[in-house]
Parts: C-alpha cells; sequence; structure tokens
C-alpha cells in the first residue's frame, strides 16, 4: 500500500507555487507495521497480569492497531486519508479473522496426522488389523469409485440440462428446470443419502448397502452443482460467436458442439472439478448408503465398499481398545482427504488455464 | 457466383411486433447495395432477414417472399443452413473464433461443417480467401496464431474471409465498419469495391459518404415514429439518391436536416 513515499513531497515544487495545494503530507512507509509492533508490545503489557492468553493479546493488539494507524494517519495525513487507512485495516483483520479456522484446520490436521502417512496407509486395507497398523487403501478406493460413478452420472445429466436451459429452453419448462435445480442445490446431504435408501429398499430390500447407492446419492448432491456452474459458463460465451457460427451455415447441434462448448470447455471442467471436490468429502449420505467394510472391495454393484470419511468417521467414533491407533489413523484419513480436495481444486485452476482463449 | 435476389412484400416481425413493412426491392448481383437510414429503421433487421439469421432471435418470423435463383428462401421445402451456405454475412464488431487460430478461423467453415478437404486443398482455400480479404501478407508468417491476437481492423478482415471461405452468393454485411479506425475503414472499402467483382453485396452503413463511396445502389429506409414499422422510402442509383433524391424525407436525411 501507499507506494508514493516521502520522495514525492521533496520532488514536488518549492512551496508558495500554485501547486503547493496538491502537495500533501504522509505517513512513511514502515508506519503501519510499527504501529501494529506497538499494538502488540502494549497488548502484551496490558495482558501481563493476566498471564498474556494468546487469544486476548490477538484481539486487543487488533484493537489497538487499528485504532492507532487512524489515530496517527488522523494527525499526520488528514480525514479522507484516515478513512481509507481505517477501512483497509479493518479489511485486513476481517481477512486475518477468516483465516484462522482455515489456517488452524490444517494445521491440527497435519500435526495428528503426519504420524501414519507412511507406506503401509497407502497398501493395506484394515482387512483382520486389530490396534496398531493397517491402513486406508480400501478406503481411498472406495471414495474415488463412489466419486467416480457420482461423476459419471452427474456430468452428462449436468452438462445436457445446462444445454437445454441456455440453448432450447424457453418458457414454463425452462423456469421450472431452474427452480427446481435450485431448490436441489439446497437439499440436505443426508436426505439424499436417505432418498436413495428408500427407493432401493422399494426396488429390491431394506436394509442394503452398495458402492451404486453412495454414487447416486452424491450425483443428486452433485448434479444442481454441474448445472449451476455449466449454465453460468455457457452463458458467457458470447452471442456473437453463436451468430459467427450460424452465419457460416453450420447448424445449431453443431454450433454448441464445436463453438460453444468448445469456448466454454475451460469453465465448464473447472465447475466440474469443484462439484466433485465438493462431494468428495460428504459423509451423512455415504454413512447410509455405502456402510463401511474392512477390506477392499472394487465392485460398486456388491456389498458395502469403505469411503475416507466414513472410515476417518468410524475410527474416530469406535476406536476399539486401545484407541490411540485407530484416532491416529482417522486424523490421516482426514489429511488424505483434504490433500484430495486441495488437489482436485489446484487441478481445476490448471485446467481453466489450459483451455483459457489466449490473445497471442 | 454472384446471384439476384428479389424481394416482393416483405414483413418482418419480432412476435406480435412489426418492425419492417411491405419491403420491395430487387439486389442486384455484381454490385453493392447500400442500407441507410436512422436507428432502429430495421436496416439490419431487414439485412439478416436475407439469409434467415433474423429467426435466430426467439419470436421473430417474416411474412412475404425472398427469392434467389428462382427459389423462396422462406418456402417451407428449404433449410435455413443452406441458405446460409449461400448467403454469408459480416458482423458490425468482428468475431473472430476465439479458441481458433487465424489458420483454423479461415477454414471454420468448412471444419465446423466437419466436411473433408486434403489439405493441401484446404491451404489452397485459406490462402485464397486471405488474399481475397487483403490479409495474407500480414499474416501469412502467423497463420498457427489466435485471431483474437489481431487487430480490430484485421480481425474484421479476418471475419470477411471466413465469410468467403465458404464461397458464398451473396455477402451480407452489417456495418461492417463502424467499430474500425480509418485506415481500417479504408482497407475494408477497398477490399469490398474488390468483391463486388465477384459477389453480391449488401452492406448496412450510417456512414453517409461510406454509402456513396462503395455502393452502387442505395436504400434509405425510415420509420414516421418510435414504434411503428420501418420502410423502404426510397430505392435508386446511389448517384441519384444522393445528388437528386425523389423524396423530400431522403434529401433531409442525406443533407443532415433530419428530424
Amino acid at each position: 500500500m501507499s507506494a508514493p513515499t516521502t520522495d514525492t513531497t521533496r520532488t514536488a515544487q518549492p512551496a508558495g507555487s500554485s501547486r503547493a495545494g496538491m502537495r500533501e503530507h504522509r505517513l512513511p512507509k514502515w508506519a503501519p507495521a510499527a504501529v501494529v509492533g506497538a499494538a502488540l508490545v502494549v497488548a502484551v503489557l496490558l495482558t501481563l497480569p493476566f498471564g498474556a492468553p494468546v487469544a486476548g493479546v490477538a484481539v486487543l493488539t487488533a484493537i489497538l492497531a487499528v485504532g492507532g494507524i487512524w489515530l496517527a494517519s488522523r494527525i499526520v495525513e488528514g480525514s479522507r486519508k484516515a478513512t481509507d487507512r481505517l477501512v483497509t485495516a479493518l479489511v485486513t483483520v476481517a481477512f486475518l479473522i477468516a483465516m484462522v479456522p482455515l489456517v488452524s484446520v490444517v494445521w491440527t490436521v497435519v500435526a495428528n496426522g503426519a504420524a501414519r502417512l507412511d507406506v503401509q496407509f497407502f497398501t493395506h486395507s484394515m482387512f483382520r488389523v486389530v490396534g496398531e497398523g493397517g491402513g486406508a487403501l480400501h478406503a481411498l478406493w472406495g471414495t474415488v469409485i463412489v466419486t467416480g460413478l457420482a461423476t459419471l452420472i452427474s456430468v452428462p445429466i449436468g452438462l445436457l440440462t445446462a444445454i437445454y436451459l441456455v440453448e432450447y429452453g424457453r418458457g414454463r419448462l425452462a423456469r421450472w428446470i431452474t427452480f427446481l435445480v435450485d431448490v436441489m442445490t439446497g437439499i440436505p446431504s443426508i436426505v439424499a443419502g436417505l432418498f436413495i435408501v428408500a427407493v432401493f429398499a422399494l426396488l429390491f430390500r431394506p436394509g442394503l448397502q452398495l458402492g451404486l447407492m453412495g454414487g447416486l446419492a452424491l450425483s443428486v448432491l452433485m448434479i444442481p452443482v454441474v448445472v449451476r456452474s455449466c449454465e453460468e459458463m455457457l452463458k458467457l460465451v458470447p452471442n456473437e460467436l453463436r451468430e459467427a457460427s450460424y452465419a457460416l451455415g453450420v447448424p445449431k447441434w453443431r454450433t454448441i458442439i464445436k463453438v460453444v462448448l468448445r469456448t466454454a470447455v475451460g469453465g465448464i471442467a473447472t465447475g466440474i472439478t469443484l462439484a466433485v471436490a465438493r462431494v468428495t468429502g460428504e459423509t451423512a449420505p455415504l454413512l447410509l448408503t455405502v456402510g463401511l467394510t474392512a477390506g477392499l472391495n472394487f465392485n460398486p454393484l456388491e456389498g458395502k465398499m469403505a469411503t475416507l470419511p466414513v472410515y476417518a468417521y468410524y475410527q474416530y467414533t469406535a476406536p476399539g481398545v486401545p484407541p490411540e491407533f485407530a484416532i491416529e489413523r482417522a486424523w490421516t484419513a482426514v489429511l488424505l482427504l483434504i490433500a484430495l480436495v486441495m488437489g482436485l481444486n489446484l487441478l481445476a485452476r490448471v485446467i481453466s488455464r489450459v483451455f483459457a482463449p489466449k490473445a497471442r | 457466383m454472384a446471384k439476384l435476389i428479389d424481394v416482393s412484400d416483405l414483413n418482418i416481425y419480432y412476435g406480435d411486433f412489426l418492425a419492417v413493412e411491405d419491403v420491395t426491392m430487387t439486389i442486384e448481383p455484381r454490385a453493392v447495395t447500400a442500407l441507410i437510414g436512422p436507428s432502429g429503421c430495421g436496416k439490419s433487421t431487414f439485412l439478416r432477414s436475407l439469409n434467415r439469421m433474423h429467426e435466430v432471435i426467439p419470436g421473430a418470423r417474416v411474412e412475404g417472399k425472398v427469392v434467389m435463383d428462382g427459389q423462396d428462401l422462406y418456402g417451407s421445402d428449404i433449410d435455413p443452413v443452406t441458405v446460409r451456405r449461400q448467403i454469408g454475412m459480416v458482423f458490425q464488431r468482428p468475431n473472430p473464433f476465439p479458441t481458433m487460430s487465424i489458420y483454423e478461423n479461415v477454414a471454420a467453415g468448412i471444419k465446423l461443417n466437419a466436411k473433408r478437404m486434403k489439405k493441401s486443398d484446404l491451404d489452397e482455400l485459406v490462402e485464397r480467401s486471405l488474399r481475397g480479404a487483403n490479409l495474407w501478407n500480414e499474416v501469412k508468417d502467423r497463420l498457427n496464431r489466435p485471431g483474437a491476437g489481431l487487430s480490430g481492423g484485421q480481425q474484421q478482415r479476418l471475419c470477411i474471409a471466413r465469410a468467403i471461405a465458404i464461397q458464398p452468393d451473396v455477402l451480407l454485411m452489417d456495418e461492417p465498419c463502424s467499430a474500425l479506425d480509418p485506415i481500417s475503414t479504408l482497407a475494408v472499402e477497398d477490399l469490398i469495391e474488390q468483391l463486388k467483382l465477384e459477389y453480391t453485396i449488401v452492406i448496412v452503413t450510417h456512414n453517409m459518404q461510406q454509402a456513396a463511396r462503395v455502393s452502387d445502389k442505395t436504400a434509405f429506409f425510415n420509420l414516421a415514429a418510435v414504434g411503428k414499422p420501418g420502410k423502404v422510402v426510397e430505392i435508386d442509383d446511389t448517384a441519384t439518391i444522393f445528388s437528386n433524391p425523389s423524396q423530400k424525407a431522403t434529401e433531409d436525411y442525406i443533407s443532415g436536416r433530419f428530424g
């Protein structure tokens, strides 16, 4: 912030000239840092009688620093600048507050989960493991298979719905679909799980738990997200490109495939990747529909399947005796899950960069 | 190649709103017909109805006849896609496909329609079209660069190259120079001069000097009031329209004594 420093004042024309009114007093560049430092010292001193608790010091420092910067700026730079500084300081504080839970979660998970982040964790399932050892290979595979199924189901349905809404949909039907998609976005995930459980209980038998059911439950959650993001991306394609294509005698369906989708492919792929990341961590519907097993199960059409969130949940709630080994595994599974979601987010960024239209 | 278009009793609607009323005119082959008139009088609407781009807009429709080659373009057995392959169009704002290179943009009419063509034939077509659009010398060393990286005037000539690459009989231009600087405008006008040797050209323009410079025939559109349909007030040789128009409204518009 505040790129021009005191140099500006020095190089400006001498006082008395007509430009004198343009000159202004400025706080030096290091002033905000100095104020924060001073605020920290004062906060520590003030809270020392109470043992200087970290949270107390942080809150007090923030208040003192915001007030101090405003006051200093008010005295030196005048009221307009002071307001600017005040708002900048408040925004910075808000950002730091928002970062606290994120950093805290990542820190805790890494600290607790790193212990079991070993080869065995990736090469072993929990088959015939009691107490020490074991891994999450089966849960990792389960998550990949279930979310893969969900993606396979949701992407065609979601993308085609979005194409219908943007390119063809007019009138009442399109409005109803948009409305229902909005409603679907708000469905609690446990309801999606119960819905699939109920459907399978009616069609086959009660108490069934399959990988496929998990994929279907997740796709109930994923479809509205895919529709929404694809719809937004398709709407971003300028109408001029569609017209340019029509004017070349290209039929509408070819225009959609080769011009509209080709132009929007980066955004669509990004949206889908983020939707996948969004459902990867779902626990409640998988708890109901997929259950948990100790061993590897690659068949989504038969038997229960382990998934990372459910695995972590059970390792934590039913750790057995002694509990510490299971709890360590739970942390590592959560760490893996976070890494997976973060990886998908990074992938989304890469995809959008690769497909972005280039100017040169 | 160039063909004559006969328009008779054409009414153009947006839903229930009659936008252009009762147009009857003959568009001559190997000539430039300019459409002039105030904003909102239906020039562009009329132009877009000539290659059935009009009906891309929901609710838009026409009544009347547009006859080319003895066929009514609005006949029940005519596919609008076929019409557009014979009547190309250049738009107001240059709109090259952002995901395609210069080469691919010119070849788009072939590629998007998934027509098979030998690489050498396609190369030749692209070169011929770019030469036709006076752009070859400027881009021949960077055919694989994105079309969006060209300047506005170059992009517009790229769009013209793309339009003539499908070898249409007629070329419609909707204010092709309004987003261009004077030098690029000159380049496009020179190009129109050359293109009219081979194509029937219809151009919408707000620039009266441009109409006077490039066109052989001029049609003046006007509307009685806002919300009323646009009409053709007068159509004649450009020289006559600009020197000795038969209608008072035309003279007022051309001499700037309008409204």
